[in-house]
């Protein structure tokens, strides 16, 4: 191991690891390159994940969960971190820590019963629905309209690079119930696949994350029942934003792992393999580079650590978890890039998982508010 | 009827990072490396939990070794192991099979059971004596190398593993068996099943309270490891190159091996 165990977590946080390391050594990394090449993990996957309790552990035992808390979620999130594909890891991800949190935090009893209940148990797969083809990182400029007819929303607009969104049950959907006052007009409904009027209009195709699918969304006069929003009419926005820390922090941790993979593969390939006599691993300059990525790592996971620990302990941490996601996704990309040129022309060829996880680490610097937003998040909090 | 079964486990160096041999003690060096339950004795434990759950019994996890053996109990009560019994002593340092069996068979008397499983060896020491003397300790029937285990009507039946298939054995319970890796696919704890072990009783045990003072571990040694050989390098594999005549060379070389 080339990193010390955390003073965060508990020997049962890792016996925890030790089981999701297993299964997913067991159960997913040997998939991992079909399900590459197919474009997809099998859905059945979430209930594999939920038969291990892995689906629920925030959310309480009268809904199928373990109320475990997040830093086993955050475990669960590393271990997916390195599992070897980014794809797998942002769809059961997506799932646990961004689509069920505000039919939790929002929802009914009877909401958190009929959507809630099924997610843990991998029944229903679920997907947040937030940008738009018009605008991303803007989410007040959401233009997706729901106009009040009855008992119903009638949803017209499109959402896009939705993760889960080709196979979801249901959607959670930001929508503009109120067609000026920018983020004082938003509400979230959750939207079933079922509706007339819904439909996935294009399965993306990405650059990498590739066994998750990714959707555009289309709603046209779409009827969704005024009982489907999430808390009160008009207050999307700020329920949106309740559950960015969580979604940052599921990223941070994420790319810390997959770093720590990537020079895992970087050493092991400098082990093996010999040039002008030597190991790769014998020659300074690769030395140095190996050194030079682990620094970056533990910068990235200390930050990353000390914003969950703030998370979690429900401390102030806007800046923290801002920061911790530009430093976790920047070494990733960093770290994956210097492990592919020490694996030379291989690295290069497809083969190569190195090249999938340079690929992968691509998305964390633009997804879940690029760093350019986290910036300004951080510089807005500084009241400069 | 409710079959109530004492599966007995070992803690290891983990057996997938690389083993060190302290010259001095001739013994694997457990200071430093990663300890786990021992990978054979999860088939022992998922084939006792099965057995139990099929009959509404339960588990008990027996297990020696030191302070930290106490973790690979955990493990095996996170996969739903009902209770554990810890023999720790100091005077157990270095035990040879024969103690270690002693001491479990003296830890299991006085608890009710109807099975007790092993796993065939050790992936360590790989003896494979312990359940053996177990239970002619026991005075009990031992089923050995069981790739298939099933328990009715008071008795043990298994398929022991052989070279040309298996033979199907059976015993009068209270029985000993021991299982193969092939019996199962063992369970991964669960998480409730992590949290729960935490409040399961653990008896600590010694040597006295299980009343073999001076009769079990270093001062009652009937084996000794007198040296120790690195294992023979594998020889490099032959090469060869195809040229036009690949085939005809390999199948050469198979031949030279009476493979074909």
């Amino acid at each position: 191991m080339t990193s010390a165990r955390s003073a965060i977590f508990a020997d049962e946080h890792e016996a925890f690891r030790d089981t999701v390391r297993r299964f997913i050594a067991k159960e997913v990394t040997p998939s991992v390159e079909a399900w590459e090449e197919a474009g997809e993990f099998p859905s059945e996957l979430f209930k594999r994940f939920a038969a291990l309790d892995l689906l629920g552990l925030k959310y309480p035992e009268s809904l199928g969960g373990t109320d475990a808390g997040k830093l086993y979620e955050a475990v669960l999130f590393e271990e997916l971190g390195r599992c070897g594909s980014g794809g797998v890891f942002a769809g059961i991800g997506a799932h646990v820590a961004i689509a069920t949190p505000p039919v939790f935090n929002f929802g009914s009893e009877a909401q958190r019963r009929r959507w809630l209940q099924p997610a843990i148990s991998g029944d229903l797969v679920m997907a947040l629905a937030i940008t738009e083809p018009s605008g991303g990182s803007d989410i007040a400029q959401v233009e997706s309209s729901a106009r009040r007819d009855g008992d119903h929303y009638v949803v017209n607009g499109s959402k896009t690079f939705i993760t889960n969104g080709v196979r979801a049950g249901a959607v959670v959907a930001l929508v503009r119930t109120k067609p000026e006052g920018g983020h004082h007009g938003l509400s979230i409904l959750v939207i079933e696949k079922e509706t007339p009027g819904y439909s996935v209009s294009r399965k993306l195709n990405k650059l990498g994350w590739r066994a998750s699918d990714t959707a555009e969304l289309t709603f046209q006069d779409c009827r969704v029942p005024v009982e489907n929003r999430l808390g009160p009419e008009h207050e999307g926005f700020y329920q949106a934003l309740a559950n960015f820390e969580w979604e940052r922090i599921w990223i941070a941790v994420g790319a810390v792992a997959s770093a720590q993979r990537s020079l895992e593969l970087a050493i092991d390939y400098a082990a093996n393999r010999v040039q002008f006599g030597k190991r790769l691993a014998e020659m300074p300059v690769i030395r140095h580079k190996i050194a030079q990525m682990l620094l970056r790592i533990e910068q990235a996971r200390h930050l990353t650590y000390h914003a969950l620990w703030l998370h979690v302990n429900r401390q102030p941490c806007t800046k923290e978890v801002a920061m911790a996601k530009i430093a976790a996704t920047e070494a990733d990309v960093a770290v994956a890039d210097e492990a592919l040129q020490i694996h030379g022309g291989y690295g290069y060829m497809m083969e190569y998982p190195v090249q999938r996880a340079w690929r992968d680490a691509r998305l964390g610097p633009i997804g879940a508010g690029t760093n350019e937003i986290m910036r300004d998040v951080i510089a807005r909090e500084l009241d400069l | 009827m409710a079959i109530n079964v004492v599966v007995c486990v070992k803690q290891i160096p983990d057996p997938s990072a690389p083993a060190r041999l302290d010259p001095a003690s001739k013994r694997l060096v457990r200071e430093g490396v990663d300890l786990v339950l021992d990978p054979g004795d999860e088939h022992a434990v998922e084939a006792a939990l099965q057995v139990a759950e099929g009959a509404g019994g339960e588990v008990t996890v027996v297990s020696m070794g030191p302070a930290r053996a106490v973790d690979a109990i955990r493990r095996a009560l996170s996969m739903g192991g009902a209770r554990g019994i810890h023999v720790q002593d100091p005077a157990l340092q270095n035990s040879d099979a024969l103690s270690t069996a002693r001491v479990l068979a003296a830890a299991v008397k006085g608890q009710p059971f109807d099975l007790i499983v092993c796993g065939q060896e050790s992936t360590d020491g790989s003896t494979g004596a312990v359940p053996g003397q177990l239970a002619e300790l026991l005075g009990l029937p031992l089923l050995s190398f069981a790739r298939k285990l099933s328990v009715e009507e008071g008795k043990a039946s298994i398929h022991r593993q052989t070279d040309e298939g298996y033979d199907v054995v059976e015993a009068p319970l209270p029985a000993v068996v021991t299982v193969t890796g092939g019996i199962n696919d063992p369970r991964y704890p669960s998480l409730r099943g992590i949290m729960q072990s935490k409040n399961k009783e653990v008896r600590q045990l010694t040597l006295e309270a299980i009343g073999l003072s001076g009769k079990a571990g270093e001062k009652a040694l009937t084996q000794e490891v007198v040296d120790l050989q690195p294992a023979q390098a594998r020889k490099a594999g032959r090469v060869i190159e195809d040229k036009g005549e690949g085939a005809r060379e390999i199948v050469d070389f198979l031949a030279e091996l009476k493979v074909i």
